[in-house]
């Protein structure tokens, strides 16, 4: 059977190559907000938010991880969410009696445009990646191998015998008879 | 020439590289005619075997013409046509003597190497972690093969590449992986993996007489395959593994377990599965023991887990209380090709089995990289994927 595929000259995509960069991205922000927390609040002047702050550093850091695994395609849609998550965070800071307001607007700017990347690089991996759910499912009934039907050839290979040093069983040859059990000194 | 090369996780090249030459009086020159991606390429490109350097030429299932050979290459000449197994054996050593091919005790060139990671090393094999040697491998136009005289089978022209290609690795790696396991007329055979080498596992379990087969995976085209080789299937998404294998042994387990899944195991909605998820991202644990635990648990006492599945490193809570109470023979290795593969060549010529059943996809080795991403995502239905350079 042959299938027209694209020829590319590396398996990583472009789109494998943002994944990859959004996972050290991740993992950097993550580690900051989990170790300077406060850095975070105050310049946002949103005092009181660390521990908002921290989980979100631990967030990041999973998605980060999962982002530079095999199979980075759920941490991305991860990282769609949490940009999501964020964003609404964020939008609690822009009450008029907070005087960093324009850095709060700022930072939303930045996590908008993460987050249209992120869910850029998340449609994509998922086209590259993942079965589609309802895919064809080819029918291989007919690939057997056998010349004949499958049932018709049990044992076909008996004159196989298992070398000395592979024999796990009892040898390849008949079963021998059961082992005799004596209950009693006075059993035969 | 043009060779597909590791480039680290994921990431596989179509390169141009060097030329190989004879760099030894007992090598000689393959150009490759058609060569194939294995289930333990993939366990590179994911990047769970370590020892792996960038520019690496991949592959280890190669076949093609001998164009040049060295000066004490004595049963090679060039213009052969020759399968090559993935094993480089000396035929010389006292494993070699035995049969051990694949712990051939002086085709490791890295020995060192090889002895710091597993106690001793083990074969040299191509296309593979410097651990095993570091040869060039076979997904390329030309490949180097260190001890010639003993590393090769030789094809008749009456038989197609796609019919005995895969005589250099899964055909006798299902076979070996039954062979082990010492089928008995009376045996259920649990094979967990439906993929190439599961596939081949099927078919070799029917072939040595085994009453039930039974195979185990959740690819559903797979599965077909399987069913097709004459397994009952079970697709673990959809129902419990122990539960079915309990009813079709009556309670009592099948005899016989095989692992074709490997390290990269995957589980559904199962807790020990999250664990050595995780365990694995931040490096606690380099391998999925999954299957392994299962087969241990549901296996009848006594019985026999035969393990072709590749494992790199190291496995975290494995039941071997169950393992060792129940009195289970566990068998493994990378498989001794060429102990296998004249009985096998054989059986092909009689028409026991054509082993192209597994092909599903032949295309140019300049789509490789893209093809390594295809057979590992299970798209487009592929199961097997033959290159030609
Ligand atoms: N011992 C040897 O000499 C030797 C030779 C060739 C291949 N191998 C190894 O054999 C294994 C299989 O190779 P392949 O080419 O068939 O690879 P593959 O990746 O195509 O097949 C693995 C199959 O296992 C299935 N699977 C995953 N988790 C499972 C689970 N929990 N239960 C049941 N099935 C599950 C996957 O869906 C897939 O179909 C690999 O580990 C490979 O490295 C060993
Ligand atoms: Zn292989
Ligand atoms: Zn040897």
């Amino acid at each position: 059977m042959n299938h027209p595929h694209t020829s590319a000259t590396s398996s990583l995509a472009t789109a494998d190559r943002v994944a990859r960069g959004l996972g050290y991205f991740s993992l950097g922000l993550g580690l900051l907000e989990l170790a300077s927390p406060r850095l975070v609040t105050r310049s946002l002047g949103m005092e009181g938010a660390e521990a908002l702050v921290r989980a979100a550093g631990a967030r990041e850091l999973l998605t980060g991880l999962g982002a530079l695994g095999v199979n980075p395609t759920p941490a991305l849609w991860g990282r769609v969410a949490g940009d999501a998550l964020d964003l609404a965070t964020l939008a609690s800071g822009l009450s008029p009696d907070n005087p960093k307001r324009d850095n709060v607007k700022a930072a939303m700017a930045v996590v908008l445009g993460t987050a249209l990347v992120d869910a850029m690089a998340a449609r994509a991996l998922s086209e590259r990646h993942v079965r589609p759910r309802h895919g064809y499912i080819a029918d291989y009934s007919q690939c057997s191998g056998f010349p004949r039907p499958a049932a018709a050839m049990r044992g076909e290979a008996s004159d196989f015998e298992t070398p000395a040093d592979m024999r796990a069983d009892i040898g390849s040859g008949p079963r021998p008879a059961p082992v005799p059990i004596r209950l009693s000194d006075t059993d035969q | 020439m043009k060779a597909l090369c590791w480039h680290g996780k994921n990431d596989i090249r179509y390169d141009t590289v060097p030329d190989p030459s004879i760099e030894d009086a007992r090598d000689a020159i393959v150009k490759v005619s058609s060569c194939a991606i294995c289930g333990s390429d993939l366990h590179l490109y994911d990047h769970f075997i370590p020892g792996m350097e960038h520019g690496d030429v991949m592959g280890h299932e190669f076949m093609g013409e001998v164009v040049e050979v060295g000066a004490d290459t004595k049963r090679l000449k060039v213009g052969d046509r020759v399968v090559v197994p993935f094993t480089i054996v000396c035929g010389e050593c006292e494993q070699c003597r035995r049969g051990n091919f694949s712990v051939c005790e002086r085709s490791n060139r890295n020995k060192a190497l090889g002895d710091k990671a597993f106690g001793h090393a083990t074969a040299g094999l191509f296309g593979y972690t410097h651990l095993t040697g570091g040869y060039a491998g076979g997904q390329a136009e030309y490949v180097r093969v260190p001890f010639a005289d003993t590393t090769h089978v030789k094809v008749p022209d009456s038989l197609s590449d796609e019919q005995v290609l895969f005589l250099g690795d899964i055909f006798p790696t299902g076979w070996q992986a039954v062979v082990q396991c010492d089928i008995q007329p009376t045996d259920t055979v649990a094979i967990w993996g439906a993929g190439p080498v599961g596939q081949f596992c099927v078919r070799s379990a029917v072939l040595l007489g085994a009453r039930q087969v039974v195979c185990i995976d959740r690819v559903p085209e797979r599965l077909s395959m399987a069913a097709a080789g004459g397994a009952i299937t079970i697709d673990f998404d959809e129902e419990s593994v122990l539960e079915r294998l309990e009813e079709l042994t009556h309670g009592k387990g099948p005899e016989k377990c095989i692992d074709a899944v490997g390290l990269e195991a995957h589980a559904t909605r199962s807790l020990d599965s999250m664990y050595d998820r995780a365990k694995q991202a931040v490096m606690l644990e380099t391998d999925r023991p999954h299957v392994l635990r299962e087969m241990i648990y549901v296996c009848r006492p006594a019985g026999v887990l035969s393990v072709p599945g590749v494992y790199g490193g190291l496995v975290d809570k494995l039941p071997f209380g169950a393992l060792m109470n129940k009195g289970l023979t566990l068998r493994t290795g990378q498989t001794h090709v060429r102990r296998w593969t004249d009985d096998l060549l054989r059986r092909i010529e009689e028409g026991q089995i054509d082993p192209s059943f597994v092909i599903t996809h032949t295309v140019g080795l300049e789509q490789g990289p893209d093809m390594y991403r295809v057979f590992r995502d299970k798209l487009d239905n592929c199961i097997k994927v033959v290159l030609k350079p």
